[in-house]
């Protein structure tokens, strides 16, 4: 291929990454960026998951052990806000840095100094964000979805520090969204079709959308909440003429698209993985596009159900409910599709392949209690209990994070030249398979039996299945240190990875060597 | 099985944690009391079998090509990648399933909306942490607070039965009434909820929500605040006791003679000690969960009383304070929610308790010309 033969050209003129840690800090390289994204998102993960072992450490056993009410209520609003922002949403950026120039054909990105800057917006968000942690009256403490007026009149002083992280994170999506649509726009090899774009490109293409739909939104509710606590405007408090329930409008107007922009570049990663491992075409690639774009649509017409309690007119709560069922419709396509990959293939079960039937499995289950939760009068006994708690971890767990753990062993050997250990990978896989469906199966009964969420302390009626949700998680959240352990021996060293090492892959990125150079494509390929 | 599964759990959790043999290993929602709860049941169970019927399909196809189609054994891939009639029909079913699911779970909305026609209106108005529960018609009303002690939730003592979800004053109602609830808050916003009704509700600051139950088998009904409304959030149990008509009509009836007695108390004078007495009891149940028992509050969020100055110097601004909260703060107007007496008793106590022995009081009387001048 002539990518091969110019990387060798280049790498006369151009000098490779510069040394040091400006290497790092003035990067404008889409694979080090891609890379920073990715380790940033992974230490993010520990720090989430090391708040949701202080919550199962508190729920093991009925009474308060380990922690107060106050910091319980911190640890759940921290790990949600670390969860979404800091590990999903950056995980998948980094992904896509990584990979969509590889896959169009690209040199990099469109607008790689912008590039830099909002990767490197983040850490210092967090670092607001978390050193809240450490302030007088502590971290937010009002739930990830910082409900006024809890947030606003009753919240702790901190409260202005994250509204000033979360418009930072707010900034750096856009500034990602907005070059990620720049550069599939416009740097896609020559040949390359809008319809043929692989599935991975396209679910980030939408999804981009969707982040410059709705981050400035959510920087809007944060501006009002902000205004409500400093500046003495009353958007969300009653006492001054507000409305508190505006807020859930507002944020849910984000929120519920948000929820696709966690999982859409999963849907989008797994469309590639299932089809190599099957070494048959993917089913269906138009129908998939469709549906991508048929969710994305449907998910800003949905909000209201996060509501049903909230006593919106019955006529809203039709028209929410209704629209939500619909969403299972493309979704469905998507996971049949999924299947009839599979269907006569040739399958072999190497950990991309473990991860990603995983992924259609337990996503599935969460669609189903999805389902159940979008029946409205049902919804009024699962709204705010564990029976949610379970639905999105349902989605996000083996839905977002096993389709980035199915993108990370698919595409490390292009990353870092080397295969890893399969059978660490495997082990992982499996404890992790395990260690996640013992922590958040029980908690569809427990929602069922009465449990509400976010609460430091449960009645006794429930303390058999919280023990046994805390085993799994503790099983869980160890379990990804061996990850870490399988990363860090793959870029050391390993068997050395052939360009394509998996024979069923297709993709420009597989014609590319592997580690692929630093520099790639600087004369486009031809796509047929 | 289910049953078998229960014992053995029991079993074993006896041996185990003797917490454990109090706990079950319940694993669906109940039916509840109501016919609004049977129906959402039904909806349940109906959406959850159809969920499971999918699921078999789906799932069996997919295991059937993992144990079929494997590399492993010699399987050749075909080179299949479209079918538009398939495609189109795993479109169109699921849709029509949809349609059918939302016929009956509308017809429910439809009828779990009708508040209309009410026998007896009962306003819950949700405070940090607890729940007030005014019945309109009937001129009467209380606070209804959690009553598990600290000591079980701190492990000091066994807990007992009903841990977490017992409280000093339940909602009482009678059986076979339509009972409609309106539902407001006085700071965040809570939610109402009794899983055996079928009923969950936000009760929201500056809204009236409505909703209405008909509870037809006397009992106790047990649930819990469902929104995330602060620290206390998993302390502030909903209690319903569904009585007999005669039984409620009589509870009624005592309810506002007591409320007419309470009234008469603020024309009496009080004395130190007798305020002392009852503001330690008014103080517990209005403002020990933030303040603490023991007046020393939780800084910076909740001050303490203890060596406070206002508590310690200036009467007029420590009333200020109890009546009319303090505005951007959790510090809640507590003029509206405790009667002359309690406010009274509630800053006597406040001004003697734990040290602060300024030997100052103030009388209910004292009190009501306060808030009526203002």
């Amino acid at each position: 291929m002539s990518a091969v033969a110019d990387t060798h050209a280049q790498d006369h003129h151009h000098h490779g990454p510069a040394k040091g840690f400006s290497r790092w800090l003035l990067t404008t390289n889409h694979k080090d960026i891609g890379s920073m994204y990715l380790i940033f998102s992974f230490a993010m993960f520990l720090l989430g998951g090391t708040m949701a072992m202080v919550i199962r450490a508190e729920l093991f056993q009925p009474g308060l052990q380990i922690v107060e009410p106050e910091f319980f209520n911190q640890m759940t609003t921290m790990h949600g806000l670390i969860m979404v922002f800091g590990a999903v949403m950056p995980a998948f950026v980094g992904l896509a840095n990584w990979m969509l120039p590889l896959m169009i054909g690209a040199p990099d990105m469109a607008l790689p100094r912008m590039n830099n800057w909002s990767f490197w917006l983040l850490p210092c968000a967090f670092l607001i964000l978390v050193s809240t942690l450490f302030m007088e009256g502590g971290a937010p403490n009002f739930g990830w979805t910082f409900y006024a007026p809890l947030s606003t009149t009753y919240g702790p002083p901190s409260t202005t520090f994250f509204i000033f992280a979360v418009h930072i994170m707010g900034i750096s999506s856009i500034m990602g969204a907005i070059n990620v649509i720049a550069t599939i726009l416009n740097l896609r090899a020559p040949g390359m079709t809008l319809m043929k774009m692989p599935l991975f490109v396209w679910t980030w293409l939408i999804t981009a959308f969707l982040l410059i739909a709705v981050m400035p939104v959510l920087a809007g509710v944060v501006t009002m909440m902000l205004m409500d606590i400093n500046f003495g405007t009353s958007f969300f408090d009653a006492s001054g003429g507000g409305d508190p329930v505006l807020f859930q409008h507002v944020f849910w107007f984000f929120g519920h698209p948000e929820v696709y922009i966690m999982i859409l570049p999963a849907f989008g990663a797994v469309s590639h993985i299932i089809p190599a491992f099957s070494r048959k075409p993917l089913f269906g690639y138009a129908s998939m596009v469709y549906a991508v774009g048929a969710i994305a649509l449907l998910s800003f017409v949905v909000w209201a159900h996060h509501m049903f309690t909230v006593g919106i007119p019955i006529a809203g709560q039709l028209f929410f409910m209704y629209a939500t069922m619909l969403i299972a419709v493309p979704t469905g396509v998507k996971v049949f599709n999924w299947v009839a990959t599979m269907f006569r293939g040739a399958l072999s079960f190497e950990t991309p392949m473990l991860f990603a039937v995983a992924f259609v499995i337990l996503f599935t289950i969460g669609g189903f209690s999805g389902l159940m939760l979008a029946i409205a009068p049902a919804d009024f006994q699962y709204h705010d209990t564990y029976f949610v708690v379970a639905h999105f971890h349902y989605v996000l767990v083996p839905g977002a994070i096993f389709g980035i753990f199915a993108s990370a062993y698919f595409w490390l050997p292009k990353w870092t030249g080397h295969m890893y250990d399969e059978t660490l990978a495997k082990t992982h896989f499996w404890l992790s398979f395990i260690g996640m469906n013992l922590a958040f199966f029980p908690m569809h009964f427990l929602g069922l039996a009465g449990m509400p969420r976010r609460i430091p302390d449960y009645a006794l009626q429930f303390a058999d299945f919280n023990m046994v949700s805390s085993v799994g998680a503790f099983m869980f959240g160890a379990t990804q240190l061996l990850f870490l352990l399988i990363v860090v021996k793959c870029v050391k060293g390993g068997e050395k990875a052939s360009a394509k090492p998996w024979d069923g892959a297709e993709g420009l990125e597989w014609t590319v060597p592997s580690p692929a150079p630093y520099h790639t494509f600087s004369t486009p390929p031809e796509v047929k | 099985m289910r049953v078998h599964a229960k014992r053995a759990g029991a079993l074993l959790g006896g041996l185990l944690f003797p917490a454990w043999s109090m706990a079950d290993w319940t694993l669906n929602m109940a039916p509840g009391v109501t016919g609004t709860s049977n129906e959402i049941f039904s909806l349940h169970m109906t959406i959850l079998w159809i969920c499971v019927a999918i699921g078999v399909v789906v799932f069996g196809v997919m295991f059937w090509s993992i144990f079929a189609h494997r590399k492993s054994q010699g399987a050749k891939p075909a080179n299949f990648h479209e079918n538009t009639l398939v495609e189109i029909l795993w479109t169109i079913i699921p849709f029509v399933i949809l349609v059918v699911m939302a016929i009956p779970a509308t017809a429910t909305l439809v009828d779990m909306y009708d508040t209309t026609e009410s026998d007896v209106d009962i306003k819950v108005t949700g405070y940090q942490w607890r729940w007030k529960y005014d019945y309109i018609e009937e001129d009467f009303g209380y606070f209804s607070n959690m009553s598990t002690s600290r000591d079980e939730i701190y492990n000091r003592t066994a807990k007992s039965e009903n841990y977490l979800l017992d409280v000093d004053n339940p909602m009482v109602v009678p059986v076979g009434a339509k009972v409609r609830l309106l539902l407001t808050a006085n700071d965040v916003i809570h939610s109402w909820w009794v899983p055996a009704f079928g009923v969950k509700k936000d009760a929201i600051p500056g809204f009236i929500n409505e909703t209405w139950t008909r509870v037809d088998e006397p009992g106790i009904y047990r649930g819990q605040c469902t929104e995330l409304c602060g620290k206390d959030h998993g302390f502030m149990p909903v209690v319903v006791k569904a009585v007999p008509q005669e039984e409620y009509d009589q509870w009624v009836a005592e309810q506002r003679e007591a409320a007419e007695r309470e009234r008469e108390l603020t024309e009496k004078d009080w004395t130190l000690e007798e305020l002392m007495v009852r503001g330690e009891k008014a103080y517990a149940s209005a403002c020990a969960a933030c303040h603490q028992a023991d007046g020393s509050g939780a800084p910076p969020a909740f001050p303490a009383l203890k060596g406070s100055q206002i508590v310690l110097e200036d009467m007029e601004a420590h009333l200020d304070v109890v009546v009319n909260g303090v505005s951007g703060t959790a510090m809640q107007a507590f003029g509206e929610q405790l009667n002359e007496v309690d406010l009274a008793a509630v800053i006597t106590y406040e001004r003697n308790a734990w040290g602060n022995d300024t030997g100052e009081m103030i009388t209910p009387k004292e009190v009501f010309e306060y808030k009526n001048q203002e």
